[in-house]
């Protein structure tokens, strides 16, 4: 075709110019993807630029919101957990919130010292998980290996704690299942102080690698402003500058007395996103040390509410002494909660959970809301992948830590 | 800033738009017309709270309403970061409709008005892309959230017939 209107404009001639017609591919990447997780990511790419992307999200629904409300008011707590069993004791303590405030009810100060030991244990193995994930993504086996073996110290103190590796069902209106065994200081102090040099290490082969560096700096960039009005949350967000983390911004349990800071970074990309993380571990131990050593040496004060503690039969508080675990009178399992709407809130490994609960004074909950961190951050991959070559997606889905079943719950 | 002065500033930024304020365990609810419901949700967006946390839904059969609550707070002010805001609005349940937010909020709300159009059959005119996000059509068209959708609990035997011959 020869173009008449270019000839005619005074182009070069006799110069015959062709109009390509380019061509948008789509390709369905997962739900059967090892770079997928239990999802799909629709892409539309022109050549290898991604023009479009739609998350398809729903392929794990357990419909954990509508199931909240056929169960008693402690049953969703195992339910609840299951969105994200690598992040147990932060994915419900929010929700036991809640109830405590539909309750007026106050956790003893030991069982909310705790609450925040296994929190910040779960935030550690979370934030491995994340980046052992990472690893395999990007190609870097190593740090796969690295991360996801260094986890099992943390389940492991986890285990001590509460008796189960993943889903500890840990914290209940008023306080939580178990006291701290003797043991638990000493591993807690040796495990700070192994990821303490392995963090040393992580660094060296990971994060300040050359080929690391050059790949995921300026990789899947979030503007401050950018960040702010996709509401994404966690790292994610302080690695665009916003310093928010609800252990701050609303202070729950006892992080108002501890001593932490939270680390902020500015540029915005997968790489900071990475550091972030990095920085959060090392803050985490320092909370965990702190934790044990105020476990250590307040004894005494039960880790359930005084009154509820008080109004156990003989052979309860008898198991309490001996074992440590507190032992259930059934009135517990069918216990009525005071009519009314609360909110309440906590920041999971992964960024901030949302809990909104609605009793009508009835034995089930009237309405859980949930809103997880990994639903918040679904929207990185509609807003800030295209653009990008496709071999960007995987280190973009790596550096947000998106996790489906807690998305999708 | 304590909890009297952020009511104060709600009351002034929002004028005569809310019907109704008062403080839930957790968060300020603060009730509007659904026709006015982009004109209030800009007025708190420029007042500082710019992201949505939540949009959450209930089901009242008995009235015969839904309540959409969309839980706004702030990144950018930080005397707001501990609060959130519940700007709410009642829908009639046999038709649903109001405007999207999408155009205040931007992303913060896009997903989750989709989650909440499939789960309750709540319309939001002019939103960019409403369709279902994590159920299937079948499933969505059922409304599942809504309390007349009852979940039936299935024994583990359920159809295995009950003879020993």
């Amino acid at each position: 075709m020869t173009s008449g209107g270019l000839e005619a404009g005074g182009q070069i001639p006799g110069f015959i110019v062709k109009k390509i017609e380019k061509e948008v591919y789509e390709i369905f990447i997962g739900p059967q993807h090892p770079g997928s997780g239990h999802m799909r990511i629709i892409v539309r790419l022109d050549g290898d630029i991604i023009v479009e992307a739609d998350p398809d999200i729903g392929y794990v629904h357990r419909t954990m919101e509508k199931l909240s409300e056929v169960r008693e008011w402690l049953k969703p707590i195992p339910l609840l957990e299951r969105m994200t069993i690598i992040d147990a004791c932060n994915v419900t303590l929010p929700y036991v919130n809640a109830l405590e405030k539909l309750m007026d009810k106050k956790p003893s100060t030991r069982a909310s010292y705790l609450r925040v030991l296994l929190c910040e244990i779960n935030r550690v193995a979370s934030h491995l998980y994340g980046m052992g994930i990472f690893g395999v993504f990007i190609g870097h086996s190593t740090m796969y290996m690295w991360a996801f073996g260094d986890r099992e110290v943390f389940l492991e103190l986890a285990e001590a704690l509460t008796g189960a590796r993943l889903t500890h069902t840990y914290p209940i209106p008023g306080g939580v299942r178990r006291d701290m065994p003797q043991e638990l200081p000493g591993m807690a102090r040796r495990a700070v102080r192994y990821m303490r040099r392995r963090l040393e290490e992580y660094r060296k082969i990971f994060v300040d690698n050359p080929v690391i560096v050059k790949r995921l700096s300026g990789v899947g960039v979030i503007s401050k402003s950018r960040a702010v009005e996709l509401g994404i949350v966690g790292p994610n967000l302080r690695a665009s500058g916003v310093k928010y983390d609800v252990r701050i911004a609303e202070p729950y349990e006892v992080y108002g007395e501890l001593d932490f800071e939270i680390p902020v970074f500015e540029e915005g990309d997968a790489l900071a996103r990475t550091w972030v993380r990095v920085e959060e571990i090392k803050q985490s131990l320092n909370i965990i040390e702190q934790a044990v050593n105020w476990l250590e040496t307040h004894k005494g004060e039960p880790v359930i509410a005084k009154e509820d503690f008080d109004k156990l039969p003989k052979l309860h508080k008898e198991v309490y002494e001996r074992e440590g675990r507190v032992k259930f009178v059934p009135a517990h399992a069918t216990m009525k909660i005071p009519a009314g709407k609360a909110v309440a809130r906590g920041e999971m490994g992964r960024g901030e959970i949302f809990y909104y609960v609605e009793s009508d004074g009835g034995i089930t909950p009237y309405r859980v809301r949930v809103v997880t961190p990994s639903a918040r951050n679904a929207i990185v991959f509609k807003h800030v992948v295209p653009g990008h070559t496709l071999m960007d997606l995987p280190a973009i889905y790596g550096s947000i830590d998106y996790f489906p079943p807690e998305s999708d719950r | 800033m304590n909890s009297e002065r952020i009511v104060e500033e709600v009351k002034n930024v929002l004028g005569g738009l809310a019907r109704e304020i008062a403080w839930r365990k957790g968060y300020l609810e603060v009730l509007v017309e659904a026709t006015n419901i982009i004109e209030a949700a800009g007025k708190l967006k420029s007042m500082g709270l710019d992201h949505v946390k939540s949009v959450t839904a209930v089901d009242y059969p008995k009235e015969s309403k839904i309540r959409v609550t969309y839980h706004a707070s702030s990144y950018s002010r930080e005397d707001l970061m501990g609060f959130i805001v519940g700007l709410s609005v009642d829908l009639p349940r046999d038709n649903p409709e109001m405007p999207s937010l999408v155009s205040v909020w931007d992303g913060s709300v896009e997903f989750q008005e989709r989650e909440v159009y499939e789960f309750f059959g709540v319309t939001f005119k002019g939103h960019p892309d409403l369709r279902p996000l994590l159920l299937i059509r079948e499933l969505a068209e059922k409304r599942v959230l809504r309390k007349d959708f009852v979940v039936k609990e299935e024994s583990i035997y359920e159809g295995v017939p009950f003879k020993y011959d």
